[in-house]
């Protein structure tokens, strides 16, 4: 017995040193950082994507979003708490995986970030979120559009992308509304975002009074969508909804036109890119589909610039949602006046905001409050927005740029002043 | 089996040493947690995938392992279990069942998954088994990903969420508690029930290895004419791997659902299968011991090339020239390439393969 | 008819497909009954050196048919070269090894090709040019592209030279000498090394092909890619007996038929509307004209492998199979 007593001294004196050890580890950048530039604090702000796998191009998209507004800040020179703000962007791949994105939700909050930007899946996003619930960090995800994110009561939980219940109806509407069809076929790729989009978009066509074909599916994988879409085509539709992402939806769109049917051919945010124009060629166009929030292009020109200027490539997706996520948090925290998860969430959560996507509002959810959804139709390879609906008004895009440029001119002092503002400081 | 004997009696011979030395492994595996917990809790949840993993290993090893059956659908077994935990255990339903209930039901539907693969595949061998597994894993996971409509079991893609964490004697485990002032986390308190279930299931393995059962599917694997004209019953022992096998995927898939708390048929793809294969075969097919140290290396490697490739890169570069995420996969790509060809018959592997490896030497000029 | 027609024509495409990446998988596997799990990789490679090449002679102003020669034959060296690496690197030197080692680094080979197309390609979907024009003709009611014939016939012509191959040339000789018994083999004067390599490289080089049918057919190439398409070719030289050439191509257009059908009609064959009174509680919603379908063609997968279980449960070494592996 003395024996066994002595070795488990002896074992747990080791692991409190094995344990000293890993503890010194985080303490040297604090300590270096510190003595360095006594003025300055450091920020850590956490991007979490896929960055291998088969979305990885939208994860990596989403990651320069992110580094970009960070980058921003760090260039503005803002001050928090008299000091000077320095962000750093620790991006994470979690590869579209829920286990890894527990794994690496939980190395975030061990760095002590101040905030989260991500993740890019729903299926990741609902997970990882319990883990900044319990450390009470704020997450804002930019693509995640599954209502169940936000529907769990977290308070730390937002996202600034549409949920699928805002997106599907608007789509669903415009559809009904300007093209008029009697009958509509639904595809979609059996993942949580294309399945539930097509949800949205049967309910409102059905209540519409619309006839919806029987579901048809494919997966996130598939390029072969012939069969399918044969299957679709026998049913004579005048408009088809497909509920997936681009690299699908291109093919699809390809085919459907080597199968002879005249359709008028609609997506989600997932297939509203130009790479439909590359992918199916001249088949595309003509294509509807749908985008949360305003086209940069028509929001924020700057940050289509800076973007192609710092990467050198065009946004693919959700990079404007991610670096209106990112501009989120930096503005909460600036308003605040520190970097404290507790302290600055009360800002964020009342935030109004002009980002890249629009003007941000969250409601007591974390959703976005009034959020515009934007239609695009492909016109010579590049998708030109039509249409904005807003609580289920639609508007012609020229329309709503028109009424916003007359809203926005006596508001515009009340937009530059925050920028006065950080001058200031 | 004069091997395992042998090994056994040389343990045996100091009982006194064993003692100290189970002891010491105790000692550090119960104190593992809150050293790991000092570098970051993270390394906690990375320990509870591993367990996790080693458990699922372990059930696949009694299928390839010991009877020698190629099994690529494996994950499905898990995909069984956890959403057996996650339909008796959430507001989906509005079911609440205990976990130590939902536990034993979720091992015996994944072993009736079990049989119903078996069944259908006991005259295939080597490589047409292979497909057929993997034709049903493929199916299972199908199955769970649109079973939403026309009438709502596993809720499709969307997945089940707020599923109940575990809760034993009104200890809840998600949440951060106190034992004599000591916090331990959620994922410690993990750690401790997987580290329970895995030593059972590591005594249940051992036994079963060395009964009459686990002859028997020695001999299947070793000639299955020969074992059947022993007298033994290939069909029920065959079908017998299939089902304990199967029990333990649905053992670790119950738990992963209550770490999670939320699943979607996406944890459930062919590569988890093949994961899980890498893990047996690396480790030593058949050699328990050889098993969970497969696991726990696949689960540890590509964690820690997570958090030393950047710094590593900076420090010999000074910035990052390859991204992070692409050089850690590359260098586990290798690193399996590597062991595989240094140890082709595993890390660890078992007396057995030893010598069949040896027999095979000349089989083939390389 | 005319629905049924066009399925028939979209599975053969899909099919001819399968078969060529079939024709790698068998290949190889009739020679050292070894899978090459890697093969998909390879038939990435092959789609992604074409997209290169296409891509940069699209606007050289040749034709568009020597566009794609050049890629085909700019992607067939590099891929043969693939082929030979993973023969040296991940299977000679565990050819005396378990069975399943082989796997391991197959899988391993797999994650580091993936990720060198990754770094090299980006990882972005790549639109693969559409410089053939595509031409759609009408064969009694069904649509079909040039494209769709082309990838058939040269399925069909590759199938044919590689038997002429097998049988007719003194390499197919010592190939199959070499798939019998190496030992022997080896001492009738048979490299045996060698004719491995090169079943490795003729391999690579249908995978190549494959590669760049894929890419011209559906227009889009990622990093990624191969890992279904190797799966599913996988599955088809299992069908039709792995190890046999024509078993491939019987394997592979049959799986594609099976697939397509499956995607047009399980849907109909499952409607509960089909069979009023067995359901009358959906009376209501049928007379609506509501389809009510137990499944659909999210099952086709499902169908795939349940015909494919179906299959090896009657004949146990596939369709035209003869040789069965012994161990795991």
């Amino acid at each position: 017995m003395t024996l066994n007593g002595r070795l488990i001294i002896a074992g747990v004196s080791a692991i409190v040193l094995l344990g000293a050890c890993g503890k010194e580890e985080p303490k040297p950048a604090a300590k270096a950082a510190a003595p360095a530039a006594p003025e300055s604090i450091t920020i850590r702000i956490g991007h979490v994507g896929p960055l291998t796998g088969g979305i990885a191009h939208l994860g990596k998209d989403n990651e320069n979003g992110a580094r970009l507004a960070v980058d921003e800040a760090n260039a503005a020179g803002i001050k928090i708490d008299g000091k000077a703000a320095k962000f750093e962007l620790i991006a994470e791949d979690d590869q579209a995986d829920p286990k890894v994105g527990t794994t690496v939700a939980q190395k975030l909050v061990d760095a002590k970030v101040a905030g989260i930007v991500g993740h890019l899946n729903s299926g990741v996003t609902i997970p990882a979120s319990e883990i900044y619930n319990q450390a009470g960090i704020p997450m804002i995800s930019g693509s995640a559009t599954n209502p169940q994110v936000t529907e769990r009561g977290y308070k730390v939980t937002f996202r600034v992308v549409g949920r699928d219940d805002q997106q599907g109806p608007a789509i669903a509407q415009y559809l009904s509304a300007e093209r008029k069809p009697k009958v509509v076929g639904l595809i979609d790729d059996a993942t949580a975002y294309g399945e539930g989009i097509a949800n949205e978009v049967e309910k409102t066509l059905k209540a519409a009074g619309i006839k919806v074909l029987p579901r048809e599916k494919g997966t996130d994988k598939t390029t072969d969508w012939k069969a399918v879409l044969t299957k679709v085509r026998r049913g004579n539709p005048d408009a088809v909804f497909y509920g997936g992402m681009d690299a699908t939806g291109g093919p699809l769109l390809k085919q459907s036109r080597e199968l002879g049917m005249k359709a008028v051919f609609s997506f989600g945010d997932g297939a509203c890119t130009n790479k439909m124009s590359e992918l199916a060629g001249p088949a595309a166009e003509g294509m509807i589909c749908s985008q949360a929030g305003l086209p940069p292009q028509a929001a924020s020109k700057k940050f289509l610039d800076a973007y192609k200027a710092k990467f050198n490539v065009e946004p693919i997706l959700y990079a404007p949602f991610t670096y209106d996520a990112a501009n989120l948090l930096i503005a909460a925290m600036t308003k605040a006046n520190s970097a404290d998860p507790a302290k600055y969430l009360p800002e964020l959560a009342s935030i109004s905001h002009a980002g890249a996507t629009g003007k941000i509002k969250f409601d007591e959810k974390g959703d976005r409050k009034d959020a515009e959804i934007t239609i695009f139709t492909m016109k010579g390879g590049k998708i030109e927005p039509t249409a904005v609906l807003q609580g289920g008004k639609s508007t012609k895009f020229d329309d709503f740029i028109k009424a916003a440029a007359a809203a926005a001119a006596p508001a515009a002092p009340a937009a530059a002043e925050p920028a006065k503002d950080e001058a200031k400081k | 089996m004069p091997h395992v004997k042998s090994q056994s009696h040389h343990l045996m011979r100091s009982p006194v040493l064993a003692w100290v030395g189970i002891a010491l492994i105790a000692v550090a595996l119960i104190a593992l947690p809150f050293a790991l917990a000092q570098i970051g809790t993270a390394w906690v949840r990375i320990a509870n995938l591993a367990i996790l993993f080693a458990l699922l290993a372990l059930g696949l090893n009694i299928v390839v392992g010991f009877a020698g059956l190629l099994d690529l659908g494996y994950i499905a077994f898990f995909a069984v279990g956890a959403y057996c935990y996650a339909l008796l255990a959430s507001p989906h339903f509005g079911l609440h069942l205990p976990f130590w209930l939902i536990l034993p039901i979720g091992a015996l539907v994944a072993c009736l998954f079990g049989v119903l693969l078996g069944a259908p595949t006991l005259k295939l061998r080597g490589d047409y088994l292979a497909i057929v597994t993997l034709g049903f894993g493929e199916i299972v996971r199908v199955f769970l990903n649109n079973l939403a409509r026309p009438i709502n079991i596993t809720n499709g893609p969307q997945g089940i969420s707020r599923i109940d964490p575990v809760s034993i004697g009104g200890i809840k485990f998600n949440t951060t508690g106190k034992v004599f002032d000591l916090a331990i986390s959620g994922p410690m308190k993990y750690y401790y029930l997987l580290l329970i279930v895995l030593i059972i299931a590591i005594v249940i393995n051992i036994r079963l290895q060395n009964s009459r059962i686990g002859r028997a599917w020695e001999a299947i694997r070793e000639d299955e004419i020969a074992a059947r004209a022993m007298g033994i019953n290939t069909t029920q022992i065959k079908l017998l791997a299939f089902a304990m096998g199967a029990s333990f995927g649905g053992i670790a898939g119950g738990i992963f659902a209550a770490i999670q708390q939320f699943i979607s048929p996406e944890s459930f793809v062919l590569v988890e299968s093949i994961m899980v294969l890498s893990m047996v075969v690396l480790g030593g097919m058949g050699n328990i011991w050889g098993v969970v140290a497969g696991a726990v290396l696949l689960s540890f490697v590509p964690e820690i090339l997570r958090y030393t490739v950047l710094p590593v890169q900076n420090a010999l570069f000074g910035r990052a020239i390859v991204e992070p995420e692409v050089i850690r996969m590359l260098l586990f790509g290798l690193a399996l390439v590597a062991v595989m060809l240094y140890r082709p018959a595993g890390l660890f592997p078992s007396a057995v393969r030893r010598r069949e490896l040896a027999k095979a030497d000349a089989r083939l000029p390389a | 008819m005319e629905t049924f027609l066009q399925q028939l024509f979209n599975g053969l495409t899909l099919g001819a497909v399968y078969a060529v990446v079939a024709l790698g998988y068998t290949m190889v596997y009739g020679i050292i009954q070894l899978i090459n799990f890697a093969h998909g990789e390879v038939v990435m490679i092959g789609a992604m050196v074409a997209f290169t090449i296409i891509t940069l002679l699209a606007n050289s102003g040749l034709p568009p048919v020597a566009i794609v020669l050049i890629g085909t034959s700019c992607a067939i060296p590099v891929c043969m070269i693939v082929g030979y690496a993973l023969e040296r690197i991940a299977y000679r030197p565990l050819r005396n090894a378990p069975r399943l080692a082989p796997l391991i680094t197959a899988i391993g080979m797999s994650i580091v090709l993936q990720h060198v197309a990754m770094m090299v390609w980006s990882r972005n979907n790549l639109a693969f040019p559409q410089i053939i024009k595509t031409e759609t003709y009408d064969i009694a009611g069904a649509s079909v592209t040039n494209i769709q014939i082309v990838i058939v016939i040269l399925c069909l012509v590759l199938m044919g030279g590689l038997l002429w191959l097998v049988h007719r040339t003194r390499l197919g000789i010592s190939m199959r000498a070499t798939a019998q018994n190496p030992r022997v083999a080896g001492l009738m004067g048979v490299n045996i090394n060698r004719e491995i390599a090169i079943t490795f490289a003729i391999g690579a080089a249908l995978g190549a092909v494959a590669g760049v049918m894929v890419g011209s057919y559906y227009g889009i190439a990622h990093y990624q890619m191969g890992a279904l398409l190797g799966l599913k070719a996988f599955c088809a030289a299992v069908l039709g007996g792995i190890g046999n050439v024509p078993g491939a191509m019987v394997g592979g257009l049959l799986l594609g038929v099976i697939e397509a059908l499956g995607a047009g009609y399980i849907g109909d064959l499952t409607d509960l509307c089909a069979v009023p009174w067995l359901f009358a509680g959906l009376a209501a919603r049928c007379a609506a004209g509501e389809h009510i379908s137990l499944f659909g063609s999210n099952y086709q997968d499902v169908f795939a492998f349940l015909v494919l279980i179906a299959v090896l449960v009657l004949r146990p070494s596939g369709l035209l199979g003869e040789r069965v592996g012994d161990r795991a």
